[in-house]
């Protein structure tokens, strides 16, 4: 089936049978492959994507489900790496393998948009379904209150 | 296509350096740089033209230098810390550096990730590189100035001459530096470490811009033109084989190019037996495989259970064991006559990697040659296997190396490429093979479990007196699987009289292979957690008992096959500076504890403690770690190995909640909803220390470790009584009134 999709600014058209998952329609289809595949049944977010904003498994979301939404992926976060985030990763080192960073970053990103300065408990909370396997959870806490302050204008990245 | 890793590996480049093997180093291989006398095309594929001064280092006429990082990356940062040795004796400024991941190649040597050894290989060697470079840059300068060389000298990437003011970039020198004889390295000096400014500097990894911003770099991102994408079934049941599949209804499937069996070997990590499905989409492929039927002939180990495996370690666990590993003194009659004796029996169970970036491998076979596009950690165990079984000329096997989504000793093995390889030979196009994750958990080579059967004795002063292991191994073939075989010289052998320890193996048809720190990641929570019950035994404070234990012995060494150093003075460095960093001694209350424990791997000397609160009901939560290791005289990126040693320290507390079940022959957990890993809300807070010792620089991707375990179960043990025998840690009642 043909599906025409709104993805990072972009529209762009796929022909592929209805029950594919966006997350392969991004990897195997369009050619955005930082959106990662990790478990397929939406407990790693390793496929963290925002749809409307809102922070949604692509593996468990049928390419239909996203006709008309705005979706955005890691690619799509900043038109040049510079969201306070991707800034604040680089600065801190965040990642270790580095696999599951495009889904904490997306995960992260919904938290501040919504609080944008969040309490260690805040973010506890917000990236707990977040796996990462490497454990980089320390520079993952340390990567957004860092960013959360170059939001705020409080801090220069390096 | 984007890819990174797509340039032809068409002949090899090569270094002009002579005198690199050996190297100094305490142990293990060098590279070992081949020394050809013609350069042939340079595997440093670079960009603005410029000139290759040896297969790691490029000059671009844009100023850019080049550095090649040949070991895999899989997360332990090893392609930014390597290129940093190059650039600091190329005297570069790390903004002008880019560093590029190059293929399989001889002119680099060993290229593997495994051992924490890279470090220890490549200090030196890497540092001669740059600055042999850097004296051919400095003898063009020369040359063209009409100049004594020795009046020069270089700086952020140009060569000066203070006596005239004069000066030129590297790229203006690089075309003619290329044409100069390579000097001898074991002729130039090397930078004294108070001279560094690249070295021991926190920088950020190289491929971060590319993480953050989603870019094409792990094995599963790679995409050619026209590929195909494959998955592979194996029997649940290892190295069952196939007896019938539906395939020409898998083959009427929508999307699916074809579907075979693939007979495979009975090489339990090499090329299984399976049936293969290529389709048009990694999607394609996974529907297609809900639909495949397998009759599988499941073999000799279909009724193994880990419950069966529990009851065989115990019928044999009180009898001698089957193998001798050492026998110093008479521990069985000290044990007999001691007054104070612990009989404890310490249990842990099989568990998985589980890389996040599941096992995958990219492969083309074109015109007889096979080319592979491979996340991991030996690729050339890829070629090995692809020659071993297809008999395929090595020279026509290319293997470029992408970034690894975790490696964590899974990807030593090769079974992935060869399974690819098998695929793409009856494909003619390139295919992607995709595990799933539950293929991932089903087949991995797995860390063994094991049974320890312990006695030890205390005398009148709460000295341990005598110490015994029975340690009941998991194998295949009669022989222990990878890291299920305890070294003769495992502490706390060499520093007690009296001493046995013996092995006996359980047969089993389970692959098994290293998972970080093989061996040492279960022999430390064994060995460290028992010491704690002999100092609770003999009224010791633990901290105090091991360095007792340690005693004022210098280097302890074994004569014979496996001659292990170990530097007891190091050890006793780490345990007493952890000790005053933790606040050891510092009262706390019931419910809370600290837990001591060390542990000497890969060269590495480590000691942490743990701060743990268990509530009444149970609930135990790791507040803190303190981290002390020695890995030697420098530590080459600070931000790197504080990432390991947190890293380290947090997948120890996520293997000790981690076990597989087996039952019929099969692994039981099929994915993360099973098989959980540790998440933020259980990350300890980490504190990492590192105490410089005037020894050659060793690896870290591995030493900080092995201590974690025991520490958080001693701490248990001090907060509620509670003594944690057995793995993983919820299986254990730690409620408390």
């Amino acid at each position: 089936m043909t599906y025409t999709l709104k993805i990072n600014g972009q529209t762009r058209t796929v022909n592929v049978p209805s029950d594919t998952p966006l997350l392969w329609v991004l990897r195997d289809h369009l050619d955005l492959v930082g959106t990662k595949y990790g478990c397929g049944m939406g407990v790693c977010g390793a496929c963290t994507i925002h749809i409307n904003g809102v922070p949604m498994r692509s593996c468990q979301m049928p390419v239909g489900t996203a006709v008309g939404m705005q979706i955005t992926t890691i690619e799509g976060l900043s038109a040049d790496g510079s969201h306070p985030l991707q800034k604040a990763w680089v600065d801190e080192d965040v990642a270790q393998c580095g696999y599951c960073q495009s889904g904490q970053i997306m995960a992260a990103a919904a938290l501040l948009k919504a609080n944008p300065k969040p309490s260690d408990e805040d973010i506890t909370n917000a990236m707990a379904g977040n796996l990462c396997r490497c454990a980089t959870y320390q520079r993952i806490r340390q990567g957004i209150h860092r960013a959360a302050e170059l939001a705020a204008g409080k801090a220069v990245s390096s | 296509m984007s890819t990174l890793l797509t340039q032809p590996m068409d002949r090899r480049g090569f270094l002009r350096i002579s005198g690199l093997a050996g190297g100094g180093l305490v142990l293990g291989t060098c590279l070992s740089f081949t020394d050809e006398a013609e350069a042939a095309a340079p595997v440093l594929k670079g960009a603005g033209g410029g000139a290759t001064l040896n297969a790691f280092v490029r000059i671009g006429s844009d100023g850019v230098v080049y550095i090649a990082a040949h070991t895999p990356e899989c997360g332990q940062g090893v392609k930014t810390s390597m290129p940093m040795l190059v650039a600091e004796e190329l005297e570069v400024d790390w903004r002008q550096v880019s560093v590029e991941l190059v293929p399989l190649d001889a002119a680099y040597g060993a290229q593997f990730a495994g051992g924490s050894t890279t470090t220890p290989r490549c200090y030196t060697p890497l540092r001669q590189v740059g600055a042999t470079a850097r004296h051919m840059l400095i003898a063009a300068a020369a040359q063209r100035w009409s100049v004594p060389a020795s009046e020069c000298r270089a700086e952020n990437a140009r060569v000066l001459h203070p006596g005239s003011g004069r000066s030129l970039g590297y790229g203006e020198l690089a075309a003619d530096a290329a044409k100069l004889p390579v000097p001898d390295a074991k002729t130039i000096t090397l930078k004294a470490p108070k001279d560094f400014k690249v070295i021991g500097r926190r920088i950020t990894g190289v491929d971060n811009p590319a993480i953050v911003t989603g870019q094409p770099l792990f094995g599963i991102d790679q995409k050619l033109p026209g590929m195909l994408y494959a998955v592979f079934e194996k029997c649940p049941v290892f190295g069952g084989k196939v007896l019938q599949a539906n395939l020409d209804t898998v083959k009427s499937l929508p999307g699916v190019k074809d579907a075979f069996v693939i007979e495979g070997t009975s090489n339990l990590t090499g090329l299984m037996p399976g049936v293969a499905i290529v389709a048009d989409s990694t999607w394609a492929a996974f529907s297609a495989r809900r639909q495949l039927k397998v009759t599988w002939d499941e073999g000799p180990h279909a009724n193994d259970s880990w419950t069966g495996f529990l009851a065989k370690a115990s019928e044999l666990g009180p009898q001698p064991g089957k193998q001798s590993l050492r026998k110093d003194g008479d521990a069985p009659a000290r044990l007999a006559a001691a007054s104070r004796k612990v009989e404890a029996v310490y249990t842990y169970p099989f568990i998985s990697h589980a890389n996040l970036e599941p096992q995958n491998c990219t492969a083309w076979f074109k015109d007889g040659v096979m080319e592979l596009w491979a996340p991991s950690q030996r690729p050339a165990g890829g070629p090995d296997l692809i020659n071993e079984v297809f008999g395929l000329a090595k020279d026509k096997i290319k293997v470029n190396i992408t970034r690894m989504g975790g490696g964590f000793g899974r990807r030593l093995s090769s079974d992935f490429m060869i399974e690819a390889a098998a695929i793409a030979m009856r494909v003619p196009a390139p295919v992607k093979l995709t595990w799933s994750r539950e293929d991932d958990l089903r087949h991995d080579h797995y860390r063994p479990g094991g049974v320890h059967f312990l006695k030890g004795a205390v005398d009148e002063s709460g000295a341990i007196a005598a110490w015994q292991n029975h340690f009941v191994t998991f194998g295949n073939r009669g022989r222990p699987g990878s890291g299920g075989s305890l070294s003769a010289d495992e502490f706390p052998a060499r520093f007690l009289p009296h001493y046995q320890a013996e092995m006996t193996v359980i047969d089993t048809g389970i692959p098994m292979g290293p998972w970080r720190a093989p061996g040492s990641c279960v022999f430390s929570w064994v060995i460290q957690s028992f010491i704690d019950e002999l100092a609770a035994a003999g009224g010791r404070d633990p901290v105090e008992l091991r360095l007792a234990l340690l005693g004022d012995k210098a280097v302890v060494s074994t004569p014979g096959e496996r001659p292990n150093a170990y530097d007891a003075g190091r050890m006793r460095g780490v345990v007493k500076l952890v000790a005053e960093k933790s606040g050891w001694g510092k009262p706390l209350p019931k419910g809370r504890g600290r837990g001591i424990a060390f542990h000497f791997s890969h060269r590495g000397y480590f000691a942490n403690v743990a701060e743990v609160t268990v509530s009444k009901e149970g609930v135990l939560k790791v507040d803190r770690v303190v981290v002390v290791g020695d890995v030697g005289s420098q530590i080459i990126n600070p931000s790197g190995a504080d990432n390991q040693v947190e890293g380290s320290i947090m997948d120890a507390l996520s293997a000790a909640y981690q076990e597989l079940d087996l039952e019929k022959g099969r692994i039981v957990q099929s994915n993360f909803h099973e098989y959980p890993l540790l998440r933020i809300t259980d990350a300890p807070k980490v504190e990492t220390h590192f105490l410089l010792t005037d020894h050659q620089p060793t690896g870290i991707g591995e030493p900080a470790l092995p201590p974690l375990t025991p520490a958080v179960c001693n701490a248990v043990y001090a907060a509620c009584g509670k003594r944690i025998r057995t793995l993983p840690i919820s299986k254990n009642d730690l409620r408390w009134s």
